[in-house]
């Protein structure tokens, strides 16, 4: 019996995410008194993991391993969870954490239950906390099933440090044939994305037009934050879609999120809800948004943004 | 070329939440029930290929007949019908296995479902559908197109995009980007007539059981006033959030 936890890389390093996923599984593994198993692909070098209580590391290779295709890690990251007689795996809310957690659910016979944000109410059933309506409403959900996969909101549950050693195998997992082929990656480097970052830094409508925009990357930038938008400015073109926050586009659960000439539309605090501490700067005091941030500074996002710049470098500095 | 677009039957994103019988169920008053908007972006990237591959478009939602009128409304749009499974769409795995059971009758070549429905943000129905039946899948899926027999779709992924290439039979993660917002379709009064006598098939659902219960809901704990800290004083907010907030 373990936690088996899928961790993720890229480049040869682990993602963050893959430290809160092992932190939340250290404390799955403690609750159920199990052992915490993590599943890397294509990645020799495990150890990275011992930061966070993880008892094994097992990492799949062939030739298949080192480019993520859903289908094929899905029925690795199954055929590992079936050896270790896994009856918890944790995913995260990454984009390929949510591609490929349904299929490894069939594989498995399991219930997976996202956008968990707690530890579970209790193990037998297994009851997981969440959010729903995006993130304007928490349900209390119940699994009917013995075998359960966890995908983990990110920011919710934090990193946390315990020492292990683990042990570190690899497993030619067999490779599940598909007709699908990744044909092209078109891919920004170096530049921080929405789902990894602490920081967010969102500009609206009153940034008046696409050109004004470096005030809200010199701020990202001093801050080491990604840049968003609203719904208004992606529909208009000025940035793109990858950009767009709310509740059709992308949701945000960082640490600090910055809105700057955002009104705060519904649509659009439903998807930055999960934040932990949102700033707010508008000029209309009446602007929805000052209902929902926690810190607020009514002014001309022109005059506002080139001091608040000057200052965070001064700040950075010290 | 046959073409199935789920569709979920959601409150409206304005909607207020709120909860009745002991935070147990969602409170329908008062609130509209319009498509989810990431299947809407599927039906209309449907209805496109409806009309460039001589494709045949229907429409499938899990619920009662309260469904029904936005069932219409895809009609309207242009899809050529419309099942109805008659039952109460418990939770994902459920509706996955209700569809999966259709599909396997009718042998779609394309199921198109939104990524992730704006209620219950499960994510999962597509991709259970496709694990299910074993079946190529993509989502996140932001660009569709279909020649000879091969599907090329663009997913979004974290800092950018990855260009796929697929057989069929293929289930799709619909979002926003797979048409863009401006192309949605207002049904018109001819659309709205003929959808009026378009078939709408209402089937039994089949015994599967759900894998979970929503045990209550709830609400986040309502938040604090806002501290409001004057435009020139940018020294405070940098204290506030390196010493309070605790986030730079």
């Amino acid at each position: 019996m373990a936690v088996v936890i899928y961790t993720e890389t890229e480049n040869g390093s682990f993602k963050k995410v893959a430290f809160e996923i092992a932190s939340y599984g250290k404390a799955l593994a403690d609750q159920t008194g199990q052992k915490l198993v993590a599943v890397t692909f294509n990645q020799e070098d495990g150890s990275a993991l011992g930061t966070y209580g993880v008892d094994e590391v097992v990492n799949v290779t062939g030739s298949f391993a080192s480019s993520f295709s859903a289908k094929k890690y899905a029925a690795a990251l199954a055929q590992v969870a079936s050896e270790k007689e896994a009856s918890l795996v944790v995913v995260s809310s990454s984009a390929n954490s949510k591609y490929l957690a349904p299929l490894l659910a069939v594989k498995l016979s399991a219930t997976y239950t996202s956008n968990v944000v707690a530890l579970p109410e209790s193990i037998e059933p297994l009851t997981l906390k969440r959010t729903c309506y995006t993130s304007k409403a928490l349900s209390m959900v119940s699994s009917n099933q013995s075998v359960n996969i966890i995908g983990l909101s990110s920011n919710a549950f934090g990193i946390i440090e315990t020492q292990s050693s683990p042990s570190q195998s690899s497993i030619a997992a067999e490779e599940a044939s598909s007709s699908m082929q990744i044909s092209a990656v078109e891919k920004v480097t170096g530049v921080i994305t929405i789902a990894d970052a602490d920081i967010v830094v969102s500009g609206g409508r009153g940034l008046k037009g696409p050109e004004n925009w470096h005030l809200i990357e010199d701020l990202a930038a001093t801050l080491g934050a990604a840049t968003a938008c609203s719904k208004p400015v992606s529909d208009m073109g000025w940035r793109p879609h990858s950009e767009h926050v709310g509740q059709t586009g992308k949701p945000v659960a960082s640490n600090l999120y910055i809105a700057i000439g955002v009104s705060g539309a519904i649509q659009h605090l439903a998807g930055i809800n999960s934040s932990k501490v949102k700033v707010v700067i508008n000029i209309d005091p009446e602007a929805p948004f000052f209902k929902a941030a926690d810190y607020g500074i009514v002014g001309d996002a022109f005059e506002v943004l080139p001091a608040l710049i000057e200052k965070l470098k001064a700040f950075k500095a010290a | 070329m046959k073409i199935l677009v789920c569709i979920s039957n959601v409150p409206d994103t304005t909607s207020k939440i709120n909860f009745v019988d002991s935070n147990t169920k969602f409170d329908t008053q008062g609130v509209q029930f319009i498509i989810n908007p990431n299947d809407e972006f599927g039906l209309t990237r449907a209805v496109w290929l409806q009309q460039k591959q001589q494709a045949e478009v229907t429409v499938l939602t899990v619920g009662d007949a309260s469904c029904e009128p936005t069932l219409r409304k895809c009609l309207a749009i242009g899809a050529d019908k419309a099942i109805r499974v008659d039952a109460d769409p418990t939770d994902g795995y459920f509706v996955a296995k209700q569809i999966a059971a259709v599909c396997e009758k009718e042998s779609y070549d394309l199921i198109i479902a939104g990524r992730e429905s704006i209620d219950h943000n499960g994510a999962m129905v597509p991709g259970l559908v496709a694990g299910m039946l074993d079946y190529e899948y993509i989502t996140n899926c932001i660009s569709l197109e279909i020649e000879n027999d091969q599907a090329t779709a663009a997913r979004e992924i974290d800092g950018g995009k990855e260009i796929v290439t697929s057989g069929f039979p293929l289930v799709i993660g619909a979002q926003k980007g797979l048409v863009e917002e401006s192309d949605l379709i207002i049904p018109n009064m001819r659309g709205i007539m003929q959808a009026r006598k378009k078939p709408l098939e209402v089937m039994a659902a089949n015994d599967a059981d759900a894998s979970s219960t929503v045990v209550s809901f709830d609400k986040p704990a309502p938040k604090g006033e806002v501290k409001l800290i004057d435009a020139g004083d940018i020294d405070t907010l940098i204290d506030l959030l390196h010493n309070e907030a605790k986030v730079i």
